[in-house]
């Protein structure tokens, strides 16, 4: 086989996609943006860190010690590539940045696991310095050992929430609020989903009861009104459950609703997107096997859809099963395939429920538009304000999120509308009495991510190699 | 070129804090052309924010930012080394005498 079975991520999803392919003799080519393996739960942190396992990840220290010894277990049998960004990709073919120079890679079969970012919501004062996505919070503890202020507020909503309260308090920052968007009723009307993982269950209630002992803290029901401070956010105004206005002085602020999928390159190869809306986000269709609707391109882990880590290793398994058996190098009526199969399909549907419990836990919430001031940024890297979107929404009268971002260029820059996409459409919606299916989906462009244009140049006008 | 800074002194200039891993050599590095500390294993993020409280100023408005993802998606955190060459700092390990440029100017941070 010339071209080979190419999976993005080193993640738990594709390093498990990486181990089963590698079990029937293929030695798939491994794609990572970062430096070393792991994906952003289990980032690792620099070689000359000395904390262990336990000390990173907690209660998933097994988890990340399964998937470390798997990675070097299969180092040998797969071309993995560090620090390789794929930055375009097309049918049958994708573009990879590596230390400054370009390539171009044909695959046979893809699979794409891309991971997940904080989702976020704009509040007057979030592009102060200090504020940051819950996950970057979380980040800036695992990978550099540092918190990210000497007085930490964490807000949003999100099973996240409470794990990077418990881990930065435990780590010694001063943690100084837990804020959550969502009520405790919610929390109690999906119990009985939760349930159905009690494991996950008991350590979320496990670090809430933590952090409560500990004299944090704790509210619910609340709603991030802004942050104030001319350089850097010293404080943050919240409304409470009754209505009442509090501030609570901080130097940092890490704030997060849920995850949202990295899907760009899904979009690249042409995948067909159907809205979902739990996840409020057009998300690339698939079937249970992680096989989209593009020949030879399948999905796996948080970048199809927020299903946490162990769906994500789960969903690479399975992913690369249907590659395996498409290749003709495993048999769908092998009976030791059929019973993985059905082990992994009804083990992830346990999850789906589980999840769908969270969602109903921790809504997305719907009030944060309210907020808005006229001169508040929702466009970090355009600086395109919410009064400046209303101008054009009015202006031109536009009702679909791709124009919408070429008239008034809100999601243009260079994140690619990562960070405010999925805010712009729903302000759009809300401006426009829509709903958020209506506006559309936010189409990609490449390059994913900021390259130089050099390397662009270089891309378009050299053969294709491989 | 001034003397680096006292640790005491910086852990209060700078947002991030350090919480475990102190015992890591120092860095010696430059923030326009100012030499400070960082430790042996911090990207230039932390290099810079645990001297500084922002990483660089926006194009349009001229707002300090000081990075927010810190997974390389938001690119709020770019900044040059001293050649021009843009960095994203979440991204890039501090290395030594490594001089980094938070000034340029404006409009002209695309890279």
């Amino acid at each position: 086989m010339d071209k080979p079975v190419v999976v993005i991520g080193a993640g738990p999803a594709g390093i498990r996609a990486c181990e089963t392919l590698a079990g029937f003799g293929v030695r798939p080519t491994l794609l990572d943006e970062s430096q070393t393996w792991g994906g952003q739960i289990f980032r690792q942190q620099p070689g000359n860190f000395k904390r262990g396992f336990k000390d990173l990840y907690g209660f998933d220290a097994e988890r990340a010690e399964n998937l470390k010894q798997t990675f070097h277990k299969i180092r040998e049998q797969i071309d993995y590539r560090p620090q390789s960004l794929v930055w375009n990709a097309e049918q049958n073919r994708i573009d990879i940045l590596h230390k400054g120079k370009t390539e171009k890679l044909q695959w046979s079969k893809l699979i794409v696991a891309s991971g997940a970012t904080d989702r976020v919501f704009p509040f007057p004062g979030w592009t102060l310095p200090g504020v940051y996505g819950l996950g970057a919070s979380q980040i800036a503890l695992k990978y550099q050992a540092c918190a990210i202020g000497s007085k930490v507020i964490l807000a949003g909503t999100g099973p996240l929430l409470y794990l990077v309260a418990f881990q930065y308090a435990s780590a010694g920052a001063n943690v100084v609020a837990v804020l959550n968007t969502a009520p405790v009723s919610a929390r109690m009307k999906a119990l009985p989903k939760l349930f159905c993982l009690p494991g996950q269950l008991a350590r979320g209630m496990y670090y809430v009861s933590w952090l409560k002992m500990r004299g944090v803290k704790m509210m619910d029901g609340i709603q991030i009104m802004r942050a104030k401070g001319e350089t850097r956010i010293e404080g943050l105004v919240i409304k409470d459950a009754s209505g009442k206005i509090h501030e609570l002085e901080c130097d940092a602020l890490g704030f997060g609703y849920g995850l949202r999928s990295e899907t760009q390159i899904a979009d690249l190869v042409s995948c067909q997107f159907n809205f979902n809306p739990v996840q409020r986000a057009f998300l690339p269709a698939k079937d249970l096997s992680g096989k989209t609707t593009v020949d030879g391109v399948y999905l796996a882990g948080d970048g199809s859809g927020i299903m946490g880590v162990e769906a994500a290793e789960l969903a690479g398994q399975r992913a690369a099963l249907a590659v395996l058996t498409e290749l003709g190098l495993c048999s769908s009526k092998d009976s030791g395939v059929v019973r993985q199969i059905q082990e992994i399909e009804s083990r992830l549907q346990t999850i789906s429920k589980f999840r769908a419990g969270l969602e109903e836990a921790f809504p997305c919430p719907e009030n944060w538009i309210d907020q808005l001031q006229d001169d508040t940024v929702v466009c970090r890297c355009e600086e395109i304000t919410y009064g400046d979107i209303k101008q054009t929404v009015l202006d031109c009268n536009v009702k679909e999120i791709n124009r919408l971002k070429a008239l008034s260029r809100s999601g243009m820059g260079r994140c690619q509308g990562r960070m405010c996409g999925h805010a712009t459409a729903e302000i759009l919606a809300h401006l426009t009495g829509q709903s958020l299916q209506e506006v559309g989906r936010l189409r990609c462009q490449p390059p994913v991510k900021p390259v130089p244009i050099s390397v662009v140049a270089d891309a378009s006008l050299s053969q294709e190699s491989a | 070129m001034s003397q680096p800074e006292p640790s005491s002194k910086r852990s209060k200039a700078g947002l991030f804090q350090r919480l475990k891993e102190l015992d890591r050599p120092d860095v010696e590095f430059f923030i326009n052309g100012d030499k400070y500390l960082a430790k042996l294993g911090d990207t230039v993020l932390t290099a810079i924010l645990t001297n500084q409280t922002a990483v660089r100023k926006t194009e349009f408005s001229g707002q300090a930012r000081a990075g927010f993802c810190l997974m390389g998606a938001c690119q709020d955190c770019w900044v040059r080394l001293a050649d021009g060459q843009p960095i994203r700092a979440c991204s890039t390990m501090i290395e030594q005498g490594m001089q980094i440029v938070t000034n340029f100017a404006q409009g002209n941070n695309h890279g």
